[in-house]
């Protein structure tokens, strides 16, 4: 139940216009051996902002030592590294030899109907992207249809619409609903015993957690999911990964801490009580997963 | 030092020497447009083919970039290699009908006629302007973008780059670029017209019953694109 994923409404490239630089220096430092890591680099530069903003490979250029027209170059070489925004889900059709002669053609066009963009193309509501790609090296299995590193093999037309749906509401919430190991927490203040259950706002299909957090100056709502083993998150402000904040009551506003700090990375955890006996400890560190469940 | 042995000559060069520079030490002529003396061998170009080892089991390499060898045999025109290289010229003047350098190569090496369709690409993709901007001009303005058929050459992001100097070497090196031989447009012309096409097209004068070594005519297509247009 901590922030990883984060859902928020702010669009990728908002949060690129002010790039974080502690965050990106700490990217380019990880990776930059002498004359290598650079696909490492933009690799988890694409994962942070979904993909390679022009501001951000110039910083890297800068910060790297390496000439921009080398990162550009393999920025533009590979088929994984996208120069341009793409949406929430991406949807990668395999149009390999194999793939071609089972019908992944009509696939592509199946899909290009219903999202209603050609290949290439993201969605004017930035929910989809769609890309072909010329083999992923499973041609058994066409025509494979890769959503969200999800794999789908001998996928049909038919089954085309189906495949969109479950990618709209979030593969993991189909398969909390059948994974017995994970199931759903209510969870109350430990200071006002107040529930801060949020029912209009829906995390993996179900009522989230709602807590506010306060960073940089700003104050907002953060959105915790209530399956216990999901670490899906909402927040009204995009928290930046390795950072602590600390959580409140939305009732008492007193904040949920707790006598321990965290085994991982020692940020101070963050206590609730669990409806019907029991705590539950979390990490306030964004990015760690941490996490404690005492059940009565 | 290497000993090898070159259109049945022996020659003595230095490790590290290529059988390009070994064969043209010899004084034999093996036709180039991506190699630059000052720049880093690249191989990209493949007209300076030729054929090593001994029959039956010959090969053709790049001599621009495979290093001499002790006791090796070159031959730098056999019939494999003129006809190889015949065929790259054929393809590279598909691709780049307007260069002068690949006209003038392709005449000396008796193509009188365009077999394939001509793309009109304006880059061979041969990589000069690239090595040039960074190993003499110490500048990397430009690269290569993209690959396969989209590969291209230019400055990242296609902005003007902060690391160009415009210091022009990289039209100066190009084999290809339309910048020196700009016939179809006399106006912008820099080089003055090229010598095999000035006589017909230049003038855009009607010269059915002129000799031009070309058939179709290069310049005469370019002119009935810019009708078309």
């Amino acid at each position: 139940m901590k922030k990883e994923v984060l859902v928020s409404d702010i669009a990728p490239t908002e949060s690129c216009r002010h790039p974080d630089m502690t965050n990106l220096l700490r990217i380019i430092n990880k990776h930059n051996a002498a004359g290598g890591g650079l696909i490492a680099i933009l690799g988890e530069i694409q994962d942070e902002y979904g993909y390679l903003p022009e501001d951000v490979l110039r910083i890297v250029s800068d910060q790297s030592g390496r000439s921009l027209v080398d990162i550009y170059g393999v920025a533009t070489f590979y088929r994984s590294f996208s120069l341009k925004p793409r949406g929430r889900h991406l949807v990668c059709a395999c149009l390999g030899t194999a793939c071609h002669v089972r019908g992944a053609p009509r696939i592509v066009d199946e899909l290009e109907r219903q999202l209603g963009i050609k290949a290439g193309e993201t969605t004017a509501d930035k929910e989809f992207t769609l890309e072909t790609v010329n083999c992923l090296g499973a041609c058994a299995l066409g025509p494979v249809v890769v959503i969200d590193g999800r794999y789908f093999s001998k996928v049909r037309q038919s089954r085309v619409g189906q495949l969109l749906d479950e990618a709209r509401n979030g593969f993991d919430s189909a398969e909390a609903a059948k994974d017995k190991r994970i199931f759903a927490l209510n969870v109350n203040c430990p200071h006002c015993n107040c529930g801060v259950m949020d029912e209009t706002f829906a995390l993996d299909g179900l009522p989230s957690i709602k807590v506010n957090v306060s960073h940089g100056g700003k104050e907002g709502a953060l959105w915790l999911s209530c399956l216990y083993g999901s670490y899906s998150v909402a927040a009204e402000f995009d928290i930046p990964a390795n950072v602590i904040v600390p959580f409140c009551c939305p009732h008492c506003e007193r904040e949920l801490t707790s006598a321990s700090t965290c085994s991982m990375c020692s940020a101070p955890m963050v206590h609730m009580l669990v409806q019907g006996g029991g705590t539950i400890q979390i990490c306030s560190r964004r990015g760690c997963r941490n996490h404690m469940l005492d059940v009565a | 030092m290497i000993t090898l042995r070159i259109n049945g000559l022996d020659v003595t060069v230095e490790k590290g020497t290529t059988v390009l520079e070994a064969a043209r030490f010899l004084g034999f002529p093996i036709p180039t447009l991506c190699h630059m003396e000052g720049l880093s061998p690249y191989g990209a170009c493949r007209l300076c083919v030729v054929e090593i080892g001994q029959e039956p089991r010959t090969r053709l390499v790049s001599s621009c970039t495979y290093p001499a060898e002790e006791g090796l045999k070159v031959r730098t025109a056999s019939a494999r290699v003129l006809k190889a290289r015949k065929m790259i010229l054929e393809l590279l003047l598909a691709s780049c009908p307007q260069s002068k350098i690949i006209q003038d190569l392709a005449s000396a090496h008796g193509i009188r006629t365009q077999r394939f369709k001509q793309e009109h690409e304006d880059c061979i993709l041969c990589g000069l302007c690239v090595r040039m901007c960074e190993e003499q001009m110490m500048a990397k303005a430009i690269g290569f973008r993209n690959r396969g058929e989209k590969r291209s050459i230019g400055t990242p992001f296609d902005v003007k780059s902060d690391a160009c100097r415009q210091c022009g070497g990289c039209i100066y090196v190009c084999p290809a670029c339309q910048l020196r031989c700009t016939y179809a447009e006399p106006e912008k012309a820099i080089c003055g017209g090229c010598a095999n096409l000035s006589p017909p097209c230049v003038e855009k004068e009607p010269f059915d019953d002129m000799m031009c070594y070309m058939d179709p005519c290069v310049a005469c297509e370019i002119d009935k694109k810019i009708d078309k247009r």
